[in-house]
């Protein structure tokens, strides 16, 4: 058993270093081909842009760690952002409408958690069905794009540390982008050192073996979709801070960037295998293919093509490692 | 009676003739009005077959890997390369050797959608990679590499012939409805005529024990996923057909959803095993009958989502028996023999 989990936690730890490798490589690289995209500004722009989507990744780790998936975060993000717009633009005050979408977003994750677990349903179609009810109920509030323009809003938006380089040129950081941060490392320290977190790899390793132990599975089955609930409605926040604006159908399809920032960063679908700074490694490893493709004034859909280059890239390797692994327990 | 109540297509027909019901009611009976103009058909209900088609060969796809306890949730961006491709070849973009021959543009979107289909099927049977995860590089990829055959634009095209593809007519019915029901034969001959049937269901309920049992696993999941890929390029020229033309970031964007979705009401478990076909195209039905009845009704469409939300809810909890032991509880015995 303890042979088993270190070799798993080996195919994440060996996972994650040649995405940090490929991070740095690309960098380098990049670096020494373009002229502007060596500065620090370029890193920090990653940040800036994908704020909300490593918040995304985030709360997907701790869904895929359970061995769950769930595809309707995309669809609680964009109602977020077209809720809050819509509450904002009828005078509603920002400290009212966040907390109070951060709890629909909860409860949402808390919903589906709940259907899965007690009725046993396989977790694609359950978060299926939140998905479409998600967009759908955006369609319902509004079908154009609301702007916002409360001034917490605005404030939070534009708020930013900016210096200048010796180099010449701003660089700056985006307050937001710590809101982010801070998600990382509370997930971190959550999934390491808590009850909860030794019990969410338990769950994801072996569900039954968790159960006979004595773990409350319940617990760490529902609480995942509801932390991921929380987390795609926080990336909604961000994300309608980046955009200032809410609109039905943005971020179609961001459910599946975030699940493959995770299995680029080393999580495992099949659970018991990952890290979040893994996560936070895929999504910039994402980022940075996408300045890379910007800078060589590429069409924008080499990127996606890239990164399913990479993605499979990842899941071969995993594959191989695990491969090598059966035989030599076979053998 | 009692045989048929027990049969697969049993619940879905229930739900089809029930929505199909609501909706003459509500309209007063004029949904159900066909009228012969030109010598075709024309009718909500032959719209319902016609629009409906491209999500019965998606369905038939579908059904086939879902009962090997597999996903495909790349057949949109399939279809996007086939729609993509076809289109390239008839507008004398790509290959203008072949003068935009539409039969040729056809059969090389078929190749290019068969040949998606191998390469899940590669990552799938022979890698063993897990079926979403497999089908999630292509369904990244797929698109860019439509919008690499369109050269990022969106083809529009003039030809008739092959226009013909989705707004034709045979005997006074549309064309795509011939297209779904060659495709359901066909299937159908594969699986209940050849041990290939038993072969998929026996996969999806254990592959392992299934390959101790002396079925080609490997083999025979290639070949679905080949043929799932065969049906995403079919609806994806159905599609572009329809819009006469290819647009690469919109075709059958989240159509792996409804294609899903179908084989779900359908009453196929999406772990695997028992399948219907039949089941799987009535399922499509529905789904193509919510959302023209929702668009005769003028209701905004938007909100077609959250009626597919519900239905799924409702099946998802019909079809969990922890669920159904729950009502049960709560109701007595009553609601048992009335649930049967």
């Amino acid at each position: 058993m303890k042979t088993t989990t270190k070799r798993k936690r080996g195919i994440s730890n060996i996972s994650l270093l040649i995405a940090v490798a490929l991070l740095v490589v690309i960098y380098v690289a990049g670096a020494n081909i373009y002229d502007r995209f060596g500065r620090i500004s370029t890193i920090l722009n990653l940040f800036n842009d994908n704020a909300y989507l490593i918040v995304v990744a985030v709360g997907m780790t701790f869904v895929l760690l359970t061995g769950g998936i769930d595809i309707s975060v995309a669809s609680t993000l964009a109602f977020t952002g077209v809720f809050s717009a819509f509450l904002l633009e009828k005078g509603w005050s920002a400290g009212v409408v966040i907390p109070l979408v951060l709890a629909i977003g909860t409860f949402v994750g808390y919903l589906q958690g709940y259907v899965i677990h007690t009725f046993q349903i396989a977790p694609f179609l359950v978060t299926l069905a939140g998905q479409f009810l998600m967009r759908g109920m955006c369609a319902v509030i509004s079908t154009v794009s609301i702007p916002i323009n409360n001034g917490f809003f605005k404030a939070a938006a534009l708020g930013k540390i900016s210096w200048k380089m010796a180099s010449g040129g701003m660089a700056k950081l985006y307050y937001y982008v710590f809101v982010a941060l801070a998600v990382v490392l509370i997930a971190w320290y959550v999934l390491r050192y808590t009850r909860f977190g030794r019990s969410v790899y338990a769950v994801g390793s072996n569900e039954q073996s968790a159960q006979y132990m004595g773990l409350n599975v319940k617990q760490v089955k529902i609480g995942v979709y509801a932390i991921n609930g929380f987390c795609a409605a926080l990336g909604g926040i961000l994300f309608s801070l980046y955009t200032l604006a809410g609109y039905s159908l943005q971020n179609m399809g961001l459910e599946l960037d975030a699940i493959s920032s995770a299995v680029i960063g080393g999580t495992l679908l099949t659970g018991g295998v990952g890290t979040v700074i893994g996560s936070m490694v895929g999504v910039l490893i994402q980022g940075i293919i996408q300045t890379v493709v910007t800078y060589q004034n590429l069409n924008t859909w080499w990127t996606k093509v890239t990164i399913a280059a990479i993605l499979c890239f990842f899941i071969l390797i995993q594959r191989v490692i695990a491969l090598r692994a059966e035989k030599r327990k076979a053998s | 009676m009692k045989k048929f109540k027990n049969r697969m297509e049993f619940r879905p027909l229930l739900s089809l003739v029930a929505i199909l019901l609501i909706c003459g009611i509500l309209s007063g009976g004029s949904f159900f009005k066909l009228q012969i103009v030109d010598g075709h058909l024309y009718g909500r209900l032959i719209d319902i077959l016609r629009n409906g088609s491209k999500y019965m060969v998606l369905a038939i796809g579908m059904t086939m890997v879902l009962a090997t306890g597999g996903t495909d949730i790349s057949v949109g961006s399939v279809m996007a390369i086939s729609g993509a491709l076809a289109c390239s070849i008839v507008d004398g973009r790509i290959l203008p050797g072949l003068g935009g021959n539409v039969l040729a543009a056809v059969l090389i979107a078929l190749a290019a959608g068969a040949l998606c289909g191998a390469w899940n099927g590669f990552l799938v049977a022979k890698l063993k990679v897990q079926p979403i995860v497999a089908t999630m590089i292509l369904m990244t990829a797929g698109r860019g590499i439509a919008q690499l055959i369109a050269d990022g634009k969106i083809v529009t095209i003039t030809s008739d012939s092959y226009y013909y593809i989705s707004g034709g007519y045979i005997l006074g019915l549309p064309v795509p409805m011939y297209i779904a029901a060659i495709m359901l034969v066909l299937a159908l001959v594969m699986t209940r005529k050849t041990a290939f049937g038993l072969a998929v269901e026996a996969i999806g309920i254990n592959s392992n024990s299934a390959r101790l049992a002396g079925i080609q696993v490997e083999r025979n999941t290639w070949l679905i996923y080949i043929f799932c890929g065969l049906c995403a390029a079919i609806a994806g020229l159905i599609e572009s057909a329809g819009i006469k033309g290819a647009d690469c970031n919109n075709c059958g964007l989240m159509i792996e959803m409804d294609g899903i979705l179908a084989v779900a009401i359908g009453g196929t478990s999406l772990s695997g095993g028992r399948f219907s076909l039949i089941s799987s195209i009535i399922g499509a039905l529905v789904v193509q009958t919510i959302t023209t009845m929702i668009l005769a009704f003028g209701v905004a469409p938007e909100i077609i989502r959250v009626f597919k939300a519900l239905i799924v809810i409702v099946i998802c909890l019909a079809q969990s028996p922890a669920f159904v032991a729950k009502v049960r509880g709560a109701f007595g015995k009553k609601k048992a023999v009335a649930g049967r």
